[in-house]
């Protein structure tokens, strides 16, 4: 199996394509047509080509606020970010201690994840609503996201330190490094690339987020929630345009956090250090 | 998120295994995880809380008050539309299980077993999980000029003769419902099922070749049982994240199909609070149930 490359090995490989050709094949279709003619509609055929509809989203709106919206979501992401990264590691580094309660919380954090978002949306939505408290995208809407993302932010944690190589941190105690001096300067700088890994996600997940956000947002939309109010009432290809600019800024986040890895991993190797290896 | 899944286990063991520890490590952990804990509490168990209390309070058409009835459960559990949305749901559960799985399981076959070097494992496994990180409603909204009555695939089967009109099930129906869940969702199936496939040690497989197995009795003998643990893993996300939809099958069948998140929905969209609150109580239960039946059929434990 797979040592010659067979007919297995080939049926496998249009099987993959395939299936990468369904995933890109529709954000695809819709770039391409988010530079309809002015004239043109929500399928092909193409009735020209223009950048009218990008334009567009600079103008007025009939209807929502894209770019308040977008700002909102950015600032919420970056603040998601922050916490999740935080609040990961911290957690990460309690997990590697036996410590009473953390089963409870290590279940907890796994029920999160998968309880459905509509319960999580609607049941901080009850919260604020009986404790007589707005409802606001900071607030509640910071909380619903974060019940998403720190559940990814501890299991990548978890990843990260079970291949981590406790001796560099007996050494450092060893040569008399305190235990905050230890996570400082030698556990934190040997994890630092996975964090960016958290730092993907707390953004991106945050960014996209949907369902959580949905009764928890208050009077002000994030993008995700704009973009679902304008399917029901845009039917002109500026809805493409969204979508494609959206979609490249998260391709931009995603290929500048991977080549911001790719990058501190080649460092630490060409520096001679010896901290990537820290990770067995 | 490659190697999370089967790490878990043995955290849960490590970290709960009694061992003596001294007050001031015990401290220096607590203080370390509260932040996680009070996060928690606050935005996860108190929201579940509220809505357990909230399913036995009354409402009018205004406003709703606190008492102690069962008749919002009552009134889910007797409606017959309650039952039959549940086996509507249960269907898309059902098909977007099997076709998430079998996708998925071979995508990550290929990628553990037939893809040689790191380096292409790795820059195929991100092109797979990129789409995770970009936006669902944007990732459903472009399937509108593939299915549409106008779409690419009618103007193709057009084309080439297969049919004269264009067919009008494809968007706005169960069939498209059912392929954005499995656009979406496939991701969650591949990336376990790719980190226990990675964890498999190749000797076992060579020695099943040397004993004489075929490719197929490799498959099935020794890579199938030990990418359980990932099957499982994937199956969970994939039910839960099937059950408890309601944006997807809104949009994908037109506002045609209903879904028991639907049922949700539309009631906290009629602002009957406490109705919504019974009817997401029985679903957490029935999620509940159905996780606990997954993990009975795989002992994870053992597995690992």
């Amino acid at each position: 199996m797979g040592d010659r490359r067979g007919l297995t090995f080939w049926a496998l490989a249009a099987f993959f394509a395939l299936f990468v050709l369904f995933l890109y094949g529709p954000i695809i279709t819709i770039g391409i047509l988010s530079f309809q003619g002015e004239r043109g509609g929500l399928t092909f055929h193409m009735n020209g080509w223009s950048t009218y509809w990008f334009v567009d989203l600079f103008r007025e709106q009939a209807v929502g606020d894209i770019w308040g919206s977008f700002s909102r979501s950015l600032a919420l992401g970056l603040i998601v970010m922050v916490v999740t990264v935080v609040v990961s590691v911290m957690a990460g580094l309690a997990f590697r201690r036996p410590f009473r309660g953390a089963g409870v919380l290590f279940y907890l954090t796994v029920a999160s994840l998968i309880i459905p978002s509509l319960l999580i949306s609607l049941g901080i939505g009850l919260m604020f609503n009986i404790a007589s408290v707005d409802v606001h995208w900071l607030s509640s809407g910071l909380g619903a996201q974060l019940t998403w993302t720190l559940p990814f932010g501890l299991l990548i944690m978890f990843a990260v330190f079970n291949r981590f190589d406790k001796s560099y941190e007996e050494a450092a105690r060893d040569l008399g490094a305190s235990p905050w001096q230890t996570v400082r300067y030698v556990v934190l700088p040997i994890i630092a690339p996975s964090l960016i890994g958290v730092a993907l996600f707390g953004f991106t997940l945050s960014y996209d987020e949907f369902a959580r956000t949905l009764l928890t947002a208050g009077s002000y939309n994030t993008l995700p929630l704009e973009i679902f109010g304008m399917t029901t009432n845009v039917t002109t290809p500026v809805l493409y345009a969204l979508g494609t600019l959206t979609t490249v800024f998260s391709f931009v986040v995603i290929g500048t956090a991977l080549l911001v890895v790719w990058l501190s991993r080649r460092r630490q190797a060409r520096h001679g250090s010896d901290a990537g290896d820290g990770l067995v | 998120m490659t190697d999370i899944a089967s790490d878990l286990e043995g955290d849960i063991v490590a970290a709960t295994r009694p061992r003596v520890r001294t007050p001031r490590e015990s401290l220096a952990s607590w203080l370390l995880a509260s932040p996680l804990a009070v996060v928690l509490a606050i935005f996860l168990l108190v929201p579940l809380a509220t809505i357990v209390v909230v399913s036995f309070w009354g409402y009018n058409e205004w406003s709703f008050f606190p008492d102690f009835t069962w008749e919002n459960y009552e009134f889910h559990l007797t409606s017959a539309v309650t039952w039959r949305t549940y086996l509507k749901t249960l269907t898309y559960v059902g098909m977007t299980w099997v076709l998430t799985l079998s996708i998925g399981f071979t995508v990550a076959y290929f990628l553990a077993f037939f893809v040689r070097s790191l380096t292409w494992q790795i820059a195929l496994f991100l092109l797979c999980t990129i789409p995770f990180w970009t936006s669902n409603i944007i990732r459903m909204i472009s399937w509108i000029p593939f299915l549409g009555r106008n779409g690419l695939a009618n103007s193709a089967l057009i084309e080439i003769g297969l049919i004269d009109a264009p067919l009008e099930f494809l968007l706005f129906s169960d069939f498209a419902v059912v392929l954005a869940f499995v656009h979406l969702y496939t991701l969650f199936m591949v990336v376990p099922i790719f980190n226990s496939m990675m964890r498999i040690d190749r000797s076992l497989v060579e020695a099943a070749r040397d004993a004489g197995a075929s490719g197929w009795q490799i498959l099935s003998n020794v890579i199938i049982p030990l990418s359980k643990p990932g099957i499982m893993i994937g199956s969970i996300f994939v039910v839960t994240l099937v059950m408890g939809d309601f944006i997807t099958v809104r949009f994908m069948s037109g506002s045609q199909s209903a879904s028991v998140g639907r049922i949700i929905q539309n009631e906290i969209s009629l602002l009957q609070y406490p109705a919504a609150a019974a009817s997401a109580v029985v679903l957490l239960l029935t999620v509940l149930i159905a996780i606990t039946l997954m993990l009975r059929l795989v002992d994870i434990r053992k597995e690992l």
